[in-house]
């Protein structure tokens, strides 16, 4: 076993980065977490369809970042002459609006917010439901059950029907939106890392460094919270496709962005008094909506197979 | 004669740097005898055993040049045939029967459907057989143990009750992987007992997979010595302790003694020759 | 090498003992009410500083729960304590963990899975409060017998074997003079068992440790330990010295029994 890993190594050595990144026998701390990486990018590269899934998103992060240079007209320009073209029209390849405006630059505009909708519900959710079901499932007793029963009062409302009380109650516009859905997507993540957390808190390790007097702060943070954080990705990425709808259910009932902003789901709202005669106008981003839900669902169900410790032993 | 023949069996199992050798050319037989494979983890011996009955999950390939049950060839079986041969002609206990008895099926429902399963016994006659198979493996108020779920059983009665199972289809050969290992010392004993009754009483092969040389030695008649996949060494149990090869030498001198105390135990020195000689072909070695 | 315990014991003014630990009359249960199940009832046994004391019994005996009692991991215990000369309290500080340190039976439950063996090892050097971690860890590898080369690994690239090493060097990371050990070798093979075991007789020699040892295994106890104590059903049967459990020569019937099951099986 030994002289296996010797020789591995020796023979990495001589081939640069990838000998490198890997070798069996890191030199350092840097290279050990590169070659963790790395290894993990070498499994996640095996998945096709989570590998497509990537590259679309990437692709949106590119198209949101490139906006003004790609897209071919200002999405705020009306022109009533120009009202509701078909696909394929001279100058604007996915036509035009009700008031003229080119649909592929609304489109490419509203990537934009759909990525910030998209961030900012992946910052806040996750972050507040790892904090209450770590805490609640390591400190246990009263932090617990009080802790879960928020959770359970949040849980027994339907989603939109919760954002949209926020909503009402905060006002329509994007952030309000996001809160909304940030507010009602926390629970099920709290769920998740609570019930990691009742597994690893009565682990050999969790026990070994309080023998070594770690508080409990520590203990959370640095023990636990690594554990649970690769299911919650997961989870996320998966929910992203909701998150997305969510927005975008929002918008189209006129409680997220407003007009004229070219949010994806406001458009569709739009589109929809003409969706017999200029089908379209709806059409286009319901299908930008579908193909970014897709890759993240794609994305997460790569990364569930790369960092779910249940589906494979090592 | 022999029940059971094993000829250069192997077991490979694709990785990313090449394919794994995890069995490489094991050959064995077995007659109504009782038949030790030890060797440490790694060794193979488990896989050598789930391997007989085709137990290997894909990507994990089994090859032989012959594996027969009473002459007949079990590598040509289709998958049907093979779970008939599973069932009624070679059983398998397997370490933890914790992990092998429905959690939410009584006992006795779980051994009437063992056995009505190979036979079209009516119900009562099941559960007359039933409750006579967990006397027969030494369960006093056995009608108790048939209503009772299998958390409410101990380790070693819950060992028992799958030897119970194991045993009502009447099979030739019994293959038991370190069936006593979760087993405390002195419920050890009692289980290996009523497996050693049963397996004489009806003229079954054993083939009893364990890590634990000194329970191999007194309570098989044969032993083969497993190490990297390959058959080291192949001595009556009795003899075990005068083995030659320095692998199996290695292993007994590293064991405490109770009634030998030293100051250092012997430490295994492993060499390279033991995992290719004379009896292995050209492999590509484990990666 | 002990500055630390020894300033401890006289800065509180102790008086001079001769025993690293010492239980008195030790009650352990779990739950409450009808659900109570009284692990342990009344032990009783003293280790004198530098012996090695085993502690053997089968499953569900409360040989663990002892050590678990110890260390403060169960709380719901009554009945005399003392380490090191001082009494304990339900509460332990970190000057405790400095002299009092555990290795978990399995080797690999007992190493976080995302911590590489320098993350591991410089955390318990940092809660310690040492100082050039660095070089701390290197000697404690080295003390164990991995060397550098195994610093940066993470526990899937080690063997059985290499994690218990790993685990060993945590616990001695604080410098205990004590170190309690929970079955430290039933998850290895036999051969890595010889190695692990020769580590500790070692390690005990050159760092004058006090051994707690809890094992279902009489011929590995015997091996480590100068004074065994049987445990039935929580309860100490019997404690006697490794000599005569070598002669067999034992009082108890249950202690007669595991001698005899444990020499092997015995066809009838």
């Amino acid at each position: 076993m030994n002289q296996a890993h010797t020789t591995l190594n020796d023979s990495g050595t001589s081939r640069g980065m990838r000998g490198w990144l890997t070798a069996d026998i890191p030199r350092s701390r840097w290279q050990a977490r590169a070659s963790a990486w790395y290894h993990g990018w070498l499994e996640f590269k095996a998945n096709r369809l989570a590998l497509l899934g990537l590259c679309i998103l990437v692709a949106l992060v590119l198209i949101a970042i490139f906006a003004p240079w790609l897209s071919p007209h200002d999405p705020y320009a009306q022109s009533l002459s120009n009202r509701l073209l078909p696909l394929g029209s001279e100058g604007h390849l996915l036509g035009t609006d009700s008031l003229g405006r080119d649909l592929l630059s609304r489109m490419i505009y509203g990537s934009r917010i759909t990525l910030y909708i998209v961030a900012l519900v992946a910052l806040i959710a996750p972050v507040a439901g790892l904090l209450m079901g770590t805490v609640a499932g390591y400190v246990g007793g009263w932090t617990d059950t009080v802790l879960m029963r928020i959770t359970d009062i949040f849980l027994a409302f339907p989603r939109l029907v919760l954002a949209l009380a926020f909503v009402a109650a905060l006002g329509a516009g994007i952030e309000n939106a996001v809160l909304a859905i940030a507010l009602t997507a926390w629970p099920p993540y709290a769920r998740i890392a609570r019930a990691e957390t009742l597994t690893i808190r009565s682990s050999d390790y969790i026990s070994a460094v309080k023998l070594q007097g770690a508080g409990t702060l520590r203990i959370i943070v640095k023990h636990i919270w690594p554990l649970c954080i690769a299911s919650l990705i997961v989870r996320i990425t998966l929910d992203m496709a909701g998150i997305i709808l969510a927005a975008a259910g929002l918008g189209f009932l006129g409680l997220g962005a407003r007009p004229p902003s070219p949010e994806w789901g406001a458009m569709i709202a739009e589109g929809r008094r003409f969706i017999l005669d200029h089908w379209w106008v709806a059409t286009m981003p319901g299908l930008a909506i579908f193909t970014v839900s897709l890759a993240f669902n794609l994305l997460g169900d790569g990364l569930r197979d790369l960092l779910d410790p249940k589906s494979h032993s090592k | 004669m022999s029940l059971l023949e094993v000829d250069n069996l192997h077991v490979q199992f694709p990785t990313r740097s090449g394919v794994f050798d995890a069995v490489r050319g094991v050959s064995f037989s077995l007659g109504q005898e009782r038949l030790g494979i030890v060797g440490e983890s790694g060794s193979g011996k488990s896989l050598t055993g789930r391997a007989v009955l085709r137990l290997i999950r894909p990507p994990g390939k089994v090859t032989a040049d012959r594996i027969t049950l009473e002459g007949k060839d079990l590598l040509t079986l289709s998958e049907r045939q093979m779970r008939k041969v599973r069932g009624q002609q070679i059983s398998m206990v397997m370490q933890d029967p914790k992990f092998s008895l429905n959690p939410v099926m009584r006992v006795g429902e779980q051994i009437v459907e063992a056995y009505t399963q190979h036979t079209r016994a009516s119900r009562r006659e099941a559960k007359a057989k039933a409750i006579d198979m967990l006397e027969a493996v030494s369960i006093r108020d056995s009608e108790r143990v048939y209503r009772a779920y299998p958390h409410e059983m101990s380790g070693g009665m819950g060992q028992r009750i799958m030897i119970a199972m194991m045993l009502i289809p009447n099979p030739k050969i019994l293959i038991a992987d370190e069936p006593t290992s979760a087993l405390d010392v002195s419920v050890q004993t009692q289980v290996l007992s009523i497996m050693d009754r049963l397996v004489q009483e009806r003229g079954m092969g054993l083939v009893f997979i364990s890590h634990d040389l000194n329970l191999v030695s007194a309570f098989c008649d044969r032993v083969l010595i497993m190490y990297g996949g390959r058959v080291v060494e192949t001595c009556r149990a009795d003899q075990l302790y005068n083995a030659t090869h320095p692998y199996t030498r290695g292993l007994l001198n590293s064991l405490p003694r109770l009634d030998s105390p030293v100051e250092r135990l012997q430490v295994l020195q492993r060499e390279d020759a033991w995992m290719d000689s004379d009896q292995t072909s050209a492999g590509t070695g484990s990666a | 090498m002990n500055e630390a315990i020894a300033g401890y014991a006289n800065g509180a003014g102790a008086p001079a003992t001769d025993f690293a630990i010492e239980i008195d009359g030790l009650s352990v249960w779990f739950g409450q009410g009808r659900d109570r199940v009284d692990a342990v009832k009344n032990a009783s046994f003293d280790l004198p500083a530098g012996s090695s004391f085993g502690l053997v019994g089968e499953s569900g005996s409360g040989k663990s729960t002892i050590l678990r009692a110890l260390t403060g991991l169960v709380k719901t215990w009554d009945g005399g304590l003392r380490v090191n000369g001082h009494d304990l309290g339900r509460k332990r500080s970190k000057d405790f963990y400095k002299q009092l340190q555990m290795v978990f039976q399995d080797p690999y439950a007992s190493l976080h899975p995302r911590h590489s063996v320098d993350q591991v090892l410089s955390e318990t050097l940092s809660l310690h409060k040492f100082n050039n971690i660095n070089d701390r860890v290197e000697k404690l590898l080295t003390d164990v017998g991995l060397g550098p080369q195994f610093r940066f690994r993470y526990p899937h690239q080690l063997s059985g074997g290499q994690r218990q090493r790993v685990a060993i060097a945590r616990a001695l990371a604080p410098e205990p003079s004590i170190l309690l050990l929970d079955e430290p070798t039933s998850a290895l093979d036999v051969s890595v068992q010889a190695e692990i075991l020769n580590l500790l007789t070692d390690l005990r020699q050159e760092k004058n440790l006090t051994y707690l040892m809890v094992s279902h295994n009489l011929a590995v106890v015997g091996h480590l330990c100068e004074h065994i104590a049987v445990m039935q059903n929580g309860v100490i049967v019997e404690v006697l010295p490794v000599e005569e459990m070598r002669q067999l020569k034992s009082s108890h019937p249950y202690t007669q029994n595991l001698l005899q099951s444990s020499l092997g099986f015995v066809r009838q």
